[in-house]
């Protein structure tokens, strides 16, 4: 791309990078959507118009600057649409969590002091419909789809098409418009964005234009992004990885984001567009996986074969070819005949075959998780991020990856480690404040504009950092052993068959645990070796699941015997539990962090009873959130196990010191 | 007995009295010795959901059947669009713009969801089967248009990430999904649902309750269907007919059903 080059202090904003992008490269796609089984495309001038329309009857409805404008839904064009449509005009989009109910995302609205609502669907239209009974301020109700609300009757309820008609009907040119794009500054906020919190209620991270384009400035540079670029986009809107990667970063390199079908469809449509870039939690690379197990263990003697054969090879020259150094002949000639015959075909399965960078970020990804994709080939890295950063804070350069750690900082980034071990950062990228909340903004940033990640880290031999676990969760066990539950809990998620797990110990003499089992994998287990039942919580607390389980513990624990810092801090014992953690119970966040509080009080029966050694089994009642919103119990009688620790060798740790 | 004749016909407002699209006059169908349908009448309103309820073996998919051709009564007559008949085909109900889903599901198992909604095209497609084997020239032209269609009600009812899988891979919650997407890809005027909801959980429920919602409120068809959860039944439907016992017991809206003694005796059985 070496069309006249971008200038930092002219296109300082979003809305004047889509002017600049429709002038230059205004045939280029810019966004795609698949509707009626066939991909649709809209160029960078299209998208322009879109735009342009939608902002002008917005204006006729009233929009001004600085008003606040919450956007609901799937990841749709026309809602990324509505986010540069308000901020053409100066106001300020608030993307909000689709699937949260009317009580949590009534309360972000009343709290943006939201007065307008860009929606995708009758079922967000209710949802606002009924908070707008309590919060009269939400004047204006944008709908996307259609379907269902054509004999909706309501004041303020106004299809996305009406709202372009009173646009272009409006009689108002588009160099108004461009004026009003024109007033736009770095210093303007460009978006709120609300945090899922695991503690308390959602905090609005404040970004300003000036941070949306630095961060899509620096990842562009660190990874040499182009226009070429194909993004598929599926991740909530509300997320800042999202609205980085499927926004601002589109604007400023100018390439294609494609949204989904539906929800469900994502791999084969992410097949389809042959995604070069891409973005997602380490949960979703974990799915793949389960998946590719589970079909696997369906598939026929030679296949299994062929496929563990080459997985060998993969595992042990893949992530040596990937980086370039030099293997043997032998070990290229293997390869590419794996590439051939399973890589390749597998990588085509997942989507991946074109990506050329693809990040994990979110959360801890499991080595072994990580390792593999590198193996097939996949350039999958690691970058550690927050929405109060922008996103980036560290990543990892090409050539330099190492499994456990996440990166050196990025572009303009400066980082450092407090006395008390927490990871503290500067950049132009960190947000302004919190919105409406003085205190916490105190709390988190201090004058001199470092930020406190909340993570506890430390920076390693080659200059690396390394996030050990949440600052405050970090504890201690009565002895005086460190205690992060983190960091024991993603071992064992590690295992396909553990989705969720959460360790106790802190202020305690030893560490014990609660698991969830993973339905997927562990279901098709049960398929396979005849085991009949009839509910999740039949299957946890099956004989057999319960001796899978320990072996998977036992592992953990031989694993933790090995590390020096946390040989203490084995699992004692361990339940599963007799329901899944749920967001609708608001036991783990909507991107699936445990809330610790929530869970510590509603199982606090099953906590004592793990630190109660005259107890085998516990019964417990707890009460289940519908999707609906309806309420019920569940009732459980759960069996608690002991575990065997691992004798500590104190003297390999000195060997390996020395 | 006890009839509950209701002026049904007349509709709730006399002002504005709803067309009748079906008629079904003292119908009576019998096996041998056995009264499947015992001298019922009622009509199905344009752009209704009626509901056919009534305890097991009372005649409900007998009356369905009478419906759309596959049984002929021995006695009555039905009048569909004013055009009153003594016996029809299945085909020729399905010209005239009757589909319906099945109790159990009745779908080609071996294909996809996509072909199976393709099939229900099958009427609409005017070239031969030659022409259908060339997939050429104006046969693919007339292909690409009915896939147009399928594809919308894909949309419509949310099956967009099932379109390649065979349906006997699928859960039964979408196989009903998918034959319903077949019956509606016929593009009928009446739709018949029998039990579109058995076996299904309560979220698969309300899911199937809010597409029938919608296919009644986008697409103008009129649905009668068979239900056994009365939640639904309420919910759902304008207007509802009884039968028990081959006979119909009460037939009203849902509300003077329900309080209807005949009926509560019907299904809660009466004290000896």
């Amino acid at each position: 791309m070496t069309a006249e080059a971008r200038d930092a202090s002219v296109h300082d904003t979003i809305p004047k990078l889509l002017l600049r992008n429709a002038k230059i490269r205004g045939a280029r796609p810019a966004m795609r959507e698949k509707d009626l089984g066939i991909w649709q495309t809209w160029s960078w001038a299209e998208t322009l118009e879109e735009i342009r329309d939608l902002a002008l009857g917005l204006r006729v409805l009233g929009l001004k600057r600085g008003d606040r404008v919450a956007i609901v839904g799937d990841n749709r064009p026309r809602l990324y649409w509505a986010i540069c449509s308000a901020q053409s005009l100066g106001a300020i989009p608030v993307p909000v969590y689709q699937d949260s109910v009317a009580e949590e995302m009534g309360y972000v609205l009343d709290h943006a002091g939201v007065k307008f609502a860009v929606v995708e669907n009758q079922e967000q239209v209710d949802k606002l419909l009924e908070i707008r009974e309590t919060y009269k301020n939400l004047k204006e109700i944008v709908f996307d789809e259609e379907r269902g609300l054509q004999n909706y009757d309501v004041d303020g309820v106004r299809s996305y098409a009406t709202v372009q008609q009173l646009g272009r009907d409006s009689g108002v040119g588009e160099d108004v418009w461009r004026s009003e794009i024109a007033k736009g500054k770095a210093e303007d906020t460009a978006i709120i964005l609300y945090t899922s919190g695991t503690t308390g209620r959602p905090k609005g991270v404040v970004l300003t234009q000036g941070a949306c384009v630095w961060a899509a400035d620096t990842a562009e540079k660190f990874d040499n992004l182009t226009e070429k670029e194909e993004v598929i986009a599926y991740l909530p809107m509300a997320w800042v990885g999202d609205h980085v990667f499927s926004y601002a970063q589109s604007y400023v390199s100018g390439y294609c984001v494609n949204c989904p079908e539906s929800p469900e469809t994502i791999i084969v449509d992410r097949r389809e567009v042959g995604t070069t870039y891409a973005f997602a939690p380490p949960r979703i690379y974990e799915n793949l996986i389960t998946q590719t197990t589970v079909a696997m263990e369906d598939a026929s003697a030679i296949k299994k074969k062929m496929f563990e054969y080459f997985l060998g090879v993969a595992r042990e020259y893949g992530e040596d070819i990937l980086n370039g150094k030099s293997v043997p002949l032998m070990a290229r000639v293997k390869y590419w005949l794996g590439n051939f015959m399973v890589y390749g075909p597998l990588k085509n399965r997942y989507g991946l075959s074109k990506v050329r960078i693809g990040y994990t970020a979110g959360e801890a990804i499991g080595p072994e998780i990580f390792k593999y994709y590198r193996a097939l080939g996949i350039n999958l890295k690691q970058l550690y991020g927050q929405t109060e950063a922008a996103v980036y804070i560290t990543g990892q350069p090409d050539g330099e990856i190492y499994a456990d750690t996440v990166g050196t900082p990025m572009g303009g980034v400066e980082i450092k480690i407090a006395d008390s071990g927490e990871v503290m950062y500067r950049s132009p990228g960190i947000f302004t404040e919190y919105y409406k909340n003085k205190e916490a903004t105190r709390d988190t940033k201090t004058a001199d504009g470092w930020v406190h990640s909340g993570d506890a880290g430390f920076i390693d031999d080659n200059g690396h950092l390394k996030i050990i676990d949440r600052a405050k969760d970090v504890g201690h066990l009565n002895d005086g052993t460190l205690f992060p539950p983190k960091y024991i809990e993603n071992k064992l998620k590690f295992f396909p068959n553990i989705k969720e797990a959460v360790a106790f110990g802190d202020g305690r003499d030893e560490v014990t645990a609660f698991i969830n089992i993973d339905l997927t994998s562990v279901g098709s287990w049960a398929e396979r070796n005849n085991v009949v039942y009839a509910s999740y919580q039949e299957l946890a607390g099956h004989a057999d699941v319960y001796k899978m389980i320990e072996e998977h513990v036992d592992a953990v624990n031989r694993e933790l015997s090995r590390e020096e810092r946390v040989a203490g801090a084995q699992i004692s014992r361990f339940l599963i539990l007799h329901k899944e953690l749920d967001p609708d119970d608001g036991e783990i966040t909507r991107t699936a962090k445990v809330r610790r509080s929530l869970v510590n009080e509603r199982y606090a029966v099953l906590i004592d009873a793990l630190y109660d050694p005259s107890r085998k089994r516990q019964k417990i009642k707890t009460e289940v959130t519908f999707e609906d919103g309806r309420r019920g119990d569940i009732e459980g009688d759960v069996e608690i196990r002991d575990m065997k620790l691992h004798a500590i060798d104190r003297a390999s740790f000195k060997e390996a010191a020395e | 007995m006890n009839v509950a004749v209701k002026p049904a016909a007349a509709g709730n407002d006399s002002a504005n009295a709803p067309e009748v699209m079906l008629d079904i006059r003292n119908v009576s169908l019998s096996f041998g010795g056995v009264h499947a349908i015992k001298d019922v009448s009622f009509n199905i309103n344009k752009g209704e959901i009626r509901a056919i309820i009534g305890p097991n073996g009372a005649g409900k998919t007998s009356m369905l059947n009478v419906i759309n051709g596959f049984y002929h009564p021995q006695v009555g007559e039905i009048t569909f669009k004013g055009e009153t008949r003594a016996q029809m085909r299945p085909y020729v109900a399905a010209t005239q713009g009757i589909a319906r889903t099945f109790q159990n599901v009745a779908l080609f198992r071996g294909m996809s969801t996509l072909d199976n909604i393709m099939s229900g095209r099958t009427l609409k497609m005017h070239r031969n089967f030659f022409w259908q084997m060339l997939r050429f020239g104006p046969a693919m032209q007339e292909e690409v248009e009915h896939r147009e269609r399928v594809e919308e009600i894909i949309d419509f009812l949310e099956i967009q990430h099932i379109r390649r899988t065979p349906v006997g891979r699928l859960p039964y919650g979408l196989q009903k999904r998918v034959e319903l997407a077949r019956a509606l890809a016929m593009e009928p005027e009446l739709l018949l649902l029998d039990e579109p909801m058995a076996g299904m959980n309560l979220e698969e429920k309300e899911d199937m309750s809010r597409f029938i919602l919608d296919v009644n409120d986008q697409f103008g068809t009129t649905i009668a269907l068979i239900e056994h959860d009365m939640g639904v039944v309420m919910d759902l439907s304008t207007r509802v007919v009884v039968l028990d016992h081959g006979e119909k017991i009460a037939d009203g809206t849902p509300a003077e059903v329900s309080s209807n003694q005949d009926v509560i005796d019907a299904y809660l059985g009466v004290a000896h």
